[in-house]
This record gives structure tokens, C-alpha cells and sequence, in this order.
């Protein structure tokens, strides 16, 4: 076992764990965050999807020393004072339905619109097959992408144009 | 006990019940008084075991469904809510804990009917395979699609409109005023003339004490308020932040980690463990032998699953060891065979003279389809967290029958049903699978051996390789068609029957059938399969009837259509389809069009489904789907179920495939038994009818229709008629077959 200092959702905390643990793990058992789901534990489905300094990655598989010192950002760490514009998105739209995959879904589409305002059908594709979800949620989701990259162009223009 | 029969199963329910039956979901408060303590405070009035209203005038419904993503939770709350004309910004949802006096009276009542809707399978769960569950009301199923035609219309809707009823007299006993001039709505009952007006926490009290009509009226269509709108569903907010809790994600303090591996062969032994094989492995606590598998407990779920890994464990050898695939199949074809040199066969259906005219038509077309093994996968993996402790035993994880998993939890521990209780937690998929209890009996069974609380976690190649699986089959079809191509012989004969018994039958005019099959002895365990028997049947007959169309030169839609003689809604939903798809248009190069029809738990589906073959390969780009339930009480609901259940279809027909090698399942996770992602989702749209007559289900019936549409479409793009699934293993052209590869 040894120490290791994680900022989990801006909050910097040092967890004794043995450092080959996978970080969702740690993050559902040390930490206490149960957003982050298991679902394959090889990097199939994306249900652990998390963000290490801002980039989505598959904590299933991603061992706990390789984050030591640096940023991850959770399920429950993206909501500010309202939630996310994906997760309004995803309440607009209907989208869970079992609801197990979704936190890995909504990291995903997080970090594709951080990285793309304004992803076409073909954007979404290649951002969110790494995500499997056994209800069928696909045509949701990809609504709930485009109606969240809406609103935060929207956001964009206010805050340039204010 | 002998065998039940369905009628004298449910009868001797009604006896051990006395007049609970017909009360279903009318209960005066006394006849709650023993469930006061598990749903309602000190200061809330229980008045029936549907509903509680608080003192802040919030009404809860209390259903006895699970959600797993169906939106039952929701729209069972509506139609209570809707009958007691409560206000439904306060209306609030708790499931049902798990008890006897929550069964599903309401299927029971269904069947009592003789509602020939009723899924029967229902009964044969209890009958079968809850052995433990001796009494028919230990069942507190979510399954079936069951809970808004059943839960929904005959105990929901009915409990609220009583409770209505009851709060009206007592405010009128209240105000002495005559129950006439009074009338509820958002919560309140008020003078229709005059002043008074009372909420009904107000009158909660008194409406206790009133006795409860026995058959109050009900709405009528066009007075709802709640029914048939899409309000946003409960559950939805906690599961885009994280917070919503699954059976995974219960917490119990002082709890440890254990992960399980059964005998590859379903059913050997252990011979033995070695666990000096994980001495000084950190965190690691107990190993614990349990029929036919082997769990390690540790600190954490990370701990225990590198242990195990490492675990030198040996199973016990069997006949089975050596099964293949292809031995299942050769024993399939062996049984149909011998079942008709025997005239073994068991009769499914029988109508007319099907040898006879088969003997006399004109033309014969036969063919063969083979369907494989499918697992369910949900995406939460199995896990149970079990706590023994006082002589109880408490137990957190996700569960489609709650009831049925106490009692078989108190059968394993040999304590009374009443010394278990299940805390129901939201299920992360369900399909089916968490309707069979092994996991829970195991995590209760590990949790007895050590002092702490456990939750058991099974890997995702446990949860493949131990499923209870849609069965694979064969099934044969002999028609004959008159000089008009018209069928005038159906002749299907095909291996192991389960429910429900109507998912054989078709729709079409067709005056001499003989629907019969064999029953096979294999060592897989069987369960049910989102649609059940639906899921193969309608791939069989309506990938065969189409060949009959095209055998006839015709189009199948128009084929089709001209053999649905009485059957209008079957009409109706096939004429939605085709129109909203455009059908006869002319598609692009590469491109087919096909269309499936069947019926299943009462609701009427059609489905069209637009292919392109690229580089050998159907890709599914739209799929139209008109559905007749009846009545949609959550319009958007059935279309979230629609879009599901074709998703769910569709990576069945694609890849679905579970085969056994040397014994054991050869699949193991989702690289080797894969599901469908975003980039093949294709666009769904869905078409209600509100075709009136009785309120069919959502949750199943989006799926049979679609296997048979997209092979169906791949026939009109290729001329190449795909048997057996999945299709995957076909490789196909422009110009039809280019290989074949069948494992």
C-alpha cells in the first residue's frame, strides 16, 4: 500500500491504496463516488469513462499511480451551481433509461463538446461507440449531444457578447 | 404436491388468501395495518397498499415493479394519481418493499379473468423454476410487460379511484353536505357551489375509516388528465448526476468485497481448492466453497478478483465436458426427427388439415432457420450485498421478483421468509436475467461464513458465462400454396416450447396449420429473454412468410396484407409502417427494404427496416415502427421502449450468438459477444395508434418484429435468404451470397 495524492472533482485527497488498483476502484470504494460505473473491466464498454486532466479515459483499466498528483474529474463533478448543459440535455431529452451506462455516456459527450462546440452526426459516432448502452439510449444520446452543443454555443455568444 | 395446474394454482392462492384477491388494490386501512411500519410515518395514513398521502398532502404511490429503465415507476404513479385527481407536482413514488401483501394480486386477477392476454409464463416462473415459492403470492414479478396492462389497469388505476372515492365521502361526512355536490381535483375536494374545500391530507384521516367501494368507476378516456401525457420520468434527474443508486452501489458499513467463479460446465463440482496458491495476497480475507463455484471475500473488489484469478481451483468432470455446439444442434434436428418417426410430436396449435392440403397444394416450399443461445447482459453485473446478523438476513441488490429472491434466500439459509429483507435498489438492465436469484443466494450463502456484511460482484465473464439463455433452436416450416400462390397448408415443427404459448401463432388466413415441436435434454440453462418466445418465433414465421410472398412473385407487404382477413389492427399497424416508410419507393443502389409484424403481451407492432450492404456487411440505417397498444398512458415512454427494444433486436439478429465449446460457454465480455454502438444505431422512428379495446405492454414488444424486418431487407437487397442468426456470420454481396461462414 502506499499514498497517493489525487485532486478527485478539485478536491485534493491522499488515499492509502496499492498502486496498481484501477483508479474506479478507488473512486467506489476509497473515494465513496459510486457515479462511476463497472461494466467490463477491459475497456470495452466505457461505463468508467472519467476525465484525468480534462481527457476521458477508462479507469477499469487505468491504474491508480498514473494519476498520482493530477485532476479527475467524475460524474459528480461536472455539474456547477446548475447541471451541466449535457446533463440538462440528457433530462430534456428523456435519455436513461436503465441508467447504468449513463455517467460514462455523459463524460464522454462532455469531453467531445470541450473539444468539438459543434460535432456533426459522423463527431458523435466516433466520440460515443466506445460507450455501449444495452437499452438502446444511441438515438437520445445523440439528440441530447446536439441540444447540449445548442445550448452552449448559446452560452458562448452571451458571455462574448456581454 | 403434485404438479399445479395454472387454474388450480392460482385457485389455491385464492383460498390461502380468503377474499384478498378480489381486493386487490381496494384495502381499508385495517387490512394494511400490518404493513403500517414498513411504508408509512407516525403521522401518514396508509389508505390502501397502493398509496400513502402525507401530512404535506404529497400522495406516494407504491408500486410493485422495479425500475430498470422501462419508466414503470413513473407511469404506474400516473394512473393512480390520474384516478385520485391528486396534483402531480406532489405526487412521489416508492417501490414496493418486498412482502407478501405486495404480490402481484393483479395478475393473479387476470388470470382469473381468463384474460387470454395474461402471459402465462408468468405462472410457469413460480411453477418451475421458484420451487421454494410455494405460494402463488410470493410473486412480485416485474416482467411479462406486464405492469401497466396488469399492475396499472387492474390495481393502480382501480386503487386510486377508490381512494378518490373514499376522500369524497368523508369529506361529505365531514361537512355534512352530500357527496354530489362535491368534487376532487389537484389534490383538494371542494364544494362545487360553495366554499368548503379540504386537501386530502386533511381528510386522509377520516377516508381511513371509510369503507372502501369495492368497484368504483373509473375515467373514462377523454377525463384524463395525467393518462396519455408524457411527463418527465421520476428517475431520470438521479441518473444523468451520479446519484441514483444501484444494487451496486449500496453502501453498508463494515462491508467487504467478494467475486465469484463457477464451474465452467454448468453444473459440475468443485473437486478442490488450493488456497495456498493466494497465501499473503494483500486484503484478502476468506475463500468460500459453494456448490459448484468458488468466492473469494477480500477488502476490496480489485483484492478478491486478483486473487481468484490466481486461485488454484479444480472442478469436477462430467459428461457434459465434451459438449459442442454442433453436438447441440445435431441433438436438436435429432429430436424433431424422432418426435415425427415416433408421431411423438406435442401440438402447439391445430387447425384444419395441414397434411392434407400440404399433400394437395400446388406448390411446397419448405425451409429450415436456426436461431443460437443468447445472453442477457445487462450492464450492471450481477452483485448482491448480504448482511446476516440478529438471525436475519438483509440483503441490497437489483431485483425483477424481490419476493421470489427472499424466499430463496431463506430456503439457502434455512431461517423464515419474514427474517429476510430485500432492499431493492435500481436495476442496471434487467431483460430478463434478474428475475433468477442465484446471485443473491450466493451473496447470502458467502455472507453467512464470515462477520461482516459482503457485496458480491461477478466479473462481466461470470454474468456471460452464466446467464439463463434465450434457448437456441431449430425450426422447420412446410407450406403449401394454391394455383394463386395463396397458403393453404403451415406446417411448423420446432425444438422446446416455453411462454408465451400465443408467441407461435400468426395472424395471417391461413385455413389448415399444425404448429407442433419436440422437447431437448441439454445442460444450458434456460430463461427468460426480452419477448420470450417472441424472440424466435417472430424471426421464423416472419422471415417464412415472407419467402411464401416471394415465392409468389408478390410484394410481401401487399402478401401480407391480403391474408390479414378480421385482423384490423394487425391491418393497421402494417398499413402505419409501410406508409410512413415510404414503401414501393424506390431506394438507392445496395440498399432493401423489409417489414415483420407480430404481436406480443397485447401490443400490435410493425416495423420496416431500410438496409445498405456495404463491403459485405447490412448496415441498418432507419427503421419505421408503428405500435397499437391500445392506449399509450406514457406516449414518450413506449417510443424510449420502442427505440429500445429494436436496439436490443437488432444487436441480437447482428452478432447475438452464445455457443458452447467443451461444455462451457466459448463467450466472455464485450469484445466476443458484441452489443451494437452509436455508429450502427440507426434512426428510429416510431407511430402510436391508440386503437382502443384492452392496454398492451411496452417493454417487449419493440423486439420480435425487428430480426425477420432486416433479414427481410437483406433479402431485398442481396436475394439471399439468411436462416440462421446471427448475421454476422454471413458475408454478403451486392448480388446476394458471396461466402458463408457458420461457426
Amino acid at each position: 500500500m502506499t499514498m497517493i495524492t489525487l485532486t478527485i472533482n478539485g478536491e485534493t485527497r491522499q488515499l492509502d491504496v496499492d498502486p496498481s488498483t484501477p483508479i474506479l476502484w478507488v473512486l467506489r470504494e476509497q473515494a465513496g463516488l459510486s457515479g462511476t460505473k463497472f461494466g467490463c473491466g477491459i475497456a470495452q464498454c466505457g461505463a468508467c469513462i472519467v476525465h484525468l486532466n480534462g481527457n476521458p479515459i477508462r479507469s477499469c483499466v487505468t491504474p491508480v499511480a498514473a494519476a498520482a498528483n493530477q485532476a479527475v474529474t467524475t460524474i459528480e463533478g461536472i455539474a456547477g451551481a446548475r447541471p451541466h448543459p449535457v446533463q440538462q440535455a440528457w433530462i430534456d431529452e428523456q435519455v436513461p433509461q436503465c441508467g447504468y451506462c449513463q455517467s460514462g455516456q455523459i463524460m464522454s459527450a462532455v469531453a467531445l463538446l470541450d473539444a468539438n462546440p459543434d460535432p456533426s452526426d459522423e463527431d458523435i459516432d466516433l466520440a460515443m461507440s466506445g460507450n455501449i448502452c444495452r437499452c438502446g439510449t444511441y438515438p437520445r444520446i445523440r439528440r441530447g449531444i446536439k441540444r447540449a452543443a445548442a445550448h452552449l454555443r448559446a452560452l458562448q455568444e452571451d458571455s462574448s457578447n456581454g | 404436491m403434485g404438479k399445479w395446474t395454472r387454474r388450480a394454482f392460482i385457485t389455491t392462492g385464492v383460498l390461502a388468501g380468503g377474499a384478498v384477491i378480489f381486493g386487490i388494490a381496494i384495502r381499508p386501512g385495517n387490512r394494511a395495518a400490518k404493513l403500517a411500519g414498513l411504508v408509512a410515518g407516525d403521522d401518514e395514513t396508509l389508505l390502501n397498499v397502493w398509496l400513502k398521502i402525507s401530512p404535506d398532502n404529497t400522495v406516494t404511490a407504491i408500486v410493485p415493479h422495479a425500475e430498470m429503465g422501462q419508466g414503470t415507476h413513473t407511469t404506474l404513479a400516473m394512473m393512480l394519481a390520474d384516478e385520485l385527481d391528486a396534483d402531480w407536482n406532489d405526487v412521489r413514488m416508492t417501490e414496493a418493499p418486498a412482502h407478501e401483501e405486495y404480490a402481484n394480486y393483479a395478475l393473479a386477477k387476470g388470470y382469473l379473468l381468463e384474460d387470454p392476454e395474461f402471459p402465462g409464463f408468468l405462472v410457469d416462473t413460480v411453477d418451475g423454476f421458484f420451487l421454494l415459492a410455494t405460494k402463488w403470492a410470493k410473486l412480485q414479478i416485474t416482467g411479462g410487460s406486464s405492469a401497466v396492462p396488469y399492475t396499472g389497469m387492474l390495481a393502480m388505476r382501480v386503487a386510486g379511484a377508490s381512494a378518490r372515492a373514499m376522500l369524497l365521502q368523508a369529506a361529505a361526512d365531514q361537512w355534512d353536505k352530500p357527496v354530489e355536490s362535491l368534487i376532487a381535483e389537484r389534490g383538494m375536494v371542494r364544494e362545487i357551489d360553495g366554499g368548503l374545500s379540504a386537501t386530502f391530507a386533511e381528510l386522509a384521516p377520516r377516508a381511513a375509516g371509510v369503507p372502501a367501494p369495492s368497484n368504483p368507476p373509473l375515467k373514462t378516456q377523454e377525463e384524463f388528465r395525467i393518462m396519455g401525457t408524457s411527463v418527465p420520468r421520476l428517475d431520470i434527474p438521479a441518473k444523468t448526476d451520479g446519484t441514483a443508486i444501484f444494487g451496486i452501489d449500496a453502501v453498508v458499513p463494515g462491508m467487504k468485497y467478494a467475486t465469484i467463479r463457477q464451474a465452467p460446465v454448468f453444473g459440475n463440482a468443485v473437486k478442490s481448492v488450493d488456497e495456498s496458491s493466494i497465501e499473503n495476497m494483500p486484503g484478502v480475507r476468506k475463500v468460500v466453497t459453494l456448490d459448484g463455484a468458488v468466492a473469494v471475500v477480500a477488502d476490496g473488489y480489485w483484492q478478491a478478483k486478483q486473487a481468484l484469478d490466481k486461485l488454484a481451483i479444480e472442478f469436477e468432470k462430467s459428461d457434459n465436458d465434451t459438449r459442442e455446439q454442433s453436438d447441440i444442434y445435431e441433438h436438436f434436428a435429432e429430436v424433431l426427427d424422432a418426435a415425427k418417426t415416433n408421431g411423438e410430436e406435442e401440438i402447439d396449435f391445430a387447425s384444419g388439415d395441414a397434411d392434407a392440403a400440404l399433400a394437395g397444394a400446388a406448390r411446397r416450399i419448405d425451409a429450415e432457420y436456426r436461431v443460437p443461445y443468447l445472453a442477457h447482459s445487462p450492464m450492471e453485473p450481477l452483485n448482491c450485498t448480504a448482511w446476516l446478523h440478529d438471525g436475519r438476513c438483509e440483503i441490497w441488490t437489483g431485483s425483477q421478483n424481490p419476493l421470489g429472491f427472499a424466499a430463496e434466500v431463506a430456503g439457502a439459509l434455512e431461517i423464515e421468509l419474514e427474517a429476510v429483507t430485500v432492499h431493492n435498489q435500481f436495476l442496471g438492465g434487467g431483460f430478463g436475467r434478474r428475475a433468477f436469484p442465484d446471485y443473491a443466494v450466493q451473496a447470502a450463502l458467502i455472507a453467512a461464513e464470515v462477520p461482516y456484511p459482503v457485496k458480491l460482484i461477478w466479473s462481466r465473464e461470470e454474468d456471460t458465462r452464466h446467464d439463463f439463455y434465450r434457448q437456441a433452436t431449430i425450426s422447420r416450416f412446410s407450406a403449401g400454396l394454391d394455383s394463386d400462390s395463396k397458403p393453404v397448408a403451415w406446417l411448423n415443427q420446432f425444438v422446446d416450447k416455453h411462454e408465451p404459448v400465443e408467441a407461435t401463432r400468426i395472424p395471417y388466413a391461413i385455413d389448415n396449420q399444425k404448429i407442433h415441436y419436440a422437447t431437448s435434454r441439454t445442460h444450458v440453462p434456460w430463461g427468460y429473454w426480452r419477448s420470450v418466445d417472441h424472440s424466435l418465433h417472430g424471426f421464423f414465421t416472419e422471415s417464412f412468410i415472407d419467402e411464401l410472398a416471394h415465392a409468389a412473385a408478390q410484394d410481401p407487404y401487399e402478401y401480407r396484407r391480403d391474408l390479414l382477413t378480421d385482423q384490423p389492427r394487425f391491418r393497421d399497424v402494417l398499413d402505419l409502417a409501410a406508409g410512413k416508410a415510404n414503401w414501393g419507393a424506390q431506394l438507392p443502389e445496395n440498399f432493401g427494404r423489409g417489414i415483420g409484424l407480430q404481436k406480443s403481451f397485447g401490443s400490435y407492432v410493425a416495423q420496416v427496416v431500410e438496409v445498405e450492404i456495404t463491403d459485405g456487411k447490412p448496415v441498418v440505417r432507419r427503421v419505421i415502427c408503428a405500435i397499437d397498444p391500445g392506449f399509450a398512458m406514457h406516449p414518450d415512454g413506449l417510443i424510449a421502449q420502442m427505440e429500445s427494444g429494436i436496439i436490443f433486436g437488432l444487436t441480437a439478429a447482428l452478432y447475438g450468438e452464445i455457443s458452447i465449446h467443451r461444455g462451457a460457454v466459448a463467450q466472455s465480455n464485450f469484445h466476443d459477444y458484441r452489443m451494437l454502438r452509436m455508429n450502427e444505431s440507426p434512426a428510429i422512428e416510431t407511430h402510436i395508434i391508440n386503437g382502443g379495446g384492452k392496454v398492451g405492454g411496452g417493454g417487449e414488444p419493440g423486439t420480435p418484429a425487428i430480426a425477420p424486418a432486416l433479414v427481410n431487407a437483406i433479402y431485398d437487397a442481396t436475394g439471399y435468404r439468411i436462416r440462421e442468426l446471427p448475421i454476422s456470420n454471413h458475408k454478403l454481396g451486392p448480388g446476394g451470397l458471396e461466402s458463408k461462414d457458420v461457426a
